[in-house]
């Protein structure tokens, strides 16, 4: 056992027990990330500042919503909007971060494809950063349902649904996972459990794991330069603060990322407090009714690409049902970016502007993915199907052909 | 020390067997946790009175939490034969009033006798048969027994498995 002496003071005391200065130092003020990077190093911070925002608003919110499905829509829309102090800030904090969280999330996603920042020992941030997206979807699909709202009884309906689609066991499955025939009851309260507790336990868990992971292969730059971190440390220790290419992630990095920060807390109070609707269907606002299906049924915007992909095959090929076909291009695009690191073949890390061909397909990407948001909200009529379905084979056809053009961009050598 | 090495591994191997199935009868017992409750799978049976019901006209009850689409064929429609259950003289089509895309209840158009969906932009003819868009198969025929001129759904009756090995 550690020997104890009397204590110089409260840190001095702690640090005995819990050797917080070891720890600050580790955590905090020689964790060392390079100079050469923008703003879009910050949307991790920024997430971990959105998370915060929906852990304490779903705290109160938690004391006085009620799972069950003649008591649910009213908790929410009279209890929590009317009678509770504030309680409309708290909900509307909750939707309107839960909206930002996905748009930080595919910004930070892009960042990192952009920069390469997922290969060559980053893989497992990738792949923690994935898996995080994907509970953040079921976090956000239980959370939608828990108003018991017309679209929250339909979403709830369609996404069920989905499972239906596994060969053989699908029927059966979508009532064990209902555990009713239809959404009911019984759906509402287990999936409350998951959106309270089981999904954001795993959603820390794994933040958890993802900074790990990122502390090993280290933070990328702009330019992707392999960095000799023990010797610009060094180079920073002696004070050679202008020459050396690193600073600490406490108080350097950590107080420009409060910057960026700052800013896009104004961009997100604004919303909060004067934009709240885009995050509240009105279709929402009408009582669940399961004899009732609402004229259009679209996801939130985060989701509409994927829908897309989903709805965009509306013809049979062969034997293959139109539905199958939507519901395996559903699955490839949601599996299809988990397994990115290795669909690019360049071993190099480079930023997209020095890499030619991937350059084009990263921008080209970035389109079909927004072309494919905007026509997934649009009803499935004329030619929206066409463009739908275009623009999903497109996504689909872009990652075939990924390897294909990382593996030329290698051979060619970059700029 | 052989001795005492395989005597290690056999408390290694017992613990571990002991602790594995522990396991799986856990997850067995979290399965069925999740499964219907009694009560729920009980509920499964409605009885419906067919005298009632006008010839074109289209009436929807609940059935396990889902709409049942009871319709009086008239003389313009379809027979199909595979799909018609018949009570006393007349065709009736009775099904469940899902999508079988995406679930979604497709509304009754009088005017050109067809279910369309919102959803999707699926269409069914009178006797619930796709016949355009993404619904891979026709609507569903829920399971039921004909009882003079009432009909217990949620029942396997012999009229109903005739439907189904022509199907």
């Amino acid at each position: 056992m550690a020997h104890i002496r009397k204590a110089e003071g409260v840190i001095d005391w702690l640090d005995q027990r819990l050797a917080v200065k070891k720890l600050a130092k580790v955590m905090m003020t020689e964790y060392w990330i390079p100079k050469d990077i923008n703003f879009l190093w910050a949307m991790g911070v920024v997430l971990v500042v959105l998370l915060k925002i929906l852990i304490i608003s779903g705290i109160f919110l938690l004391m006085y919503y009620k799972p069950d499905v003649n008591l649910a829509f009213d908790s929410v829309n009279y209890t929590i909007m009317q009678e509770v102090e504030y309680g409309w800030l708290w909900r509307h904090l909750h939707g309107v971060a839960a909206s930002c969280i996905f748009l930080i999330i595919y910004i930070h996603m892009f960042t990192g494809i952009y920069y390469g920042s997922y290969k060559q020992g980053r893989e497992m941030i990738w792949l923690t950063g994935m898996a995080l997206f994907g509970i953040f979807s079921a976090e956000a699909f239980s959370g939608y349902m828990l108003p018991w709202g017309q679209m929250s009884y339909w979403a709830a309906q369609v996404i069920t649904n989905l499972f239906g689609g596994i060969p053989f066991i699908g029927s059966d499955l979508v009532v064990w996972i209902r555990g009713d025939f239809a959404v009911a009851d019984a759906t509402l309260t287990r999936f409350f459990m998951l959106h309270v507790l089981l999904l954001p336990l795993a959603i820390i868990t794994l933040v958890a794991v993802h900074f790990y992971a990122l502390r090993i292969p280290h933070v990328n730059n702009q330019e992707a330069e392999e960095l000799d971190f023990e010797a610009e440390a060094k180079k920073f220790q002696e004070g050679k603060k202008r020459e050396s290419k690193v600073v600490p992630f406490w108080p350097v990095f950590l107080s420009k990322d409060f910057f960026v920060v700052g800013v896009f807390m104004v961009l997100f109070f604004y919303l909060v407090f004067y934009h709240y609707d885009f995050a509240m269907d009105p279709i929402n606002f009408e009582p669940a009714n399961s004899m009732k299906t609402p004229a259009h049924i679209y996801p939130e915007w985060y989701f509409l690409w994927s829908y897309e992909v989903l709805r965009g095959f509306f013809f049979p090929v062969g034997p293959i049902a139109a539905m199958d076909i939507g519901l395996a291009a559903f699955g490839f695009a949601n599996v299809i970016f988990m397994i990115f690191p290795f669909l690019d073949r360049d071993p190099k890390v480079a930023p997209a502007h020095r890499r030619p061909r991937f350059k084009i397909w990263f921008w080209l990407l970035l389109i079909d993915m927004i072309i494919l948001t905007i026509f997934g909200k649009l009803p499935p009529l004329g030619i929206n199907t066409y463009i739908g379905f275009v623009a999903a084979i497109s996504f689909i056809l872009l990652f075939v052909a990924l390897p294909f053009i990382t593996k030329k961009d290698a051979l060619g050598g970059t700029k | 020390m052989a001795v005492k090495k395989s005597r290690r591994d056999f408390l290694g191997m017992a613990f571990g067997g002991f602790a594995a199935v522990g396991g799986v009868l856990t997850l067995g017992a979290m399965k069925q946790t999740w499964d219907p409750l009694p009560s729920v799978q009980a509920a499964g049976f409605v009885t419906v009175d067919l005298s009632p019901l006008q010839e074109g006209e289209l009436r929807t009850i609940t059935w396990r939490g889902k709409p049942i689409f009871l319709l009086k064929k008239t003389a313009e429609m379809k027979k199909n034969e595979n799909r018609d259950v018949v009570v006393g003289n007349a065709d009736y089509s009775v099904i469940i009033g899902l999508c079988t895309h995406l679930g979604c209840i497709p509304s009754w158009i009088p005017s050109t006798m067809q279910f369309k969906c919102a959803c999707h932009g699926g269409e069914f003819d009178a006797s619930g048969i796709n016949t355009f868009g993404p619904p891979p198969r026709p609507m569903d025929i829920p399971p039921f027994k004909i009882d003079g001129m009432t009909l217990v759904l949620g029942e396997e009756g012999s009229e109903y498995k005739k439907l189904v090995a022509k199907a």
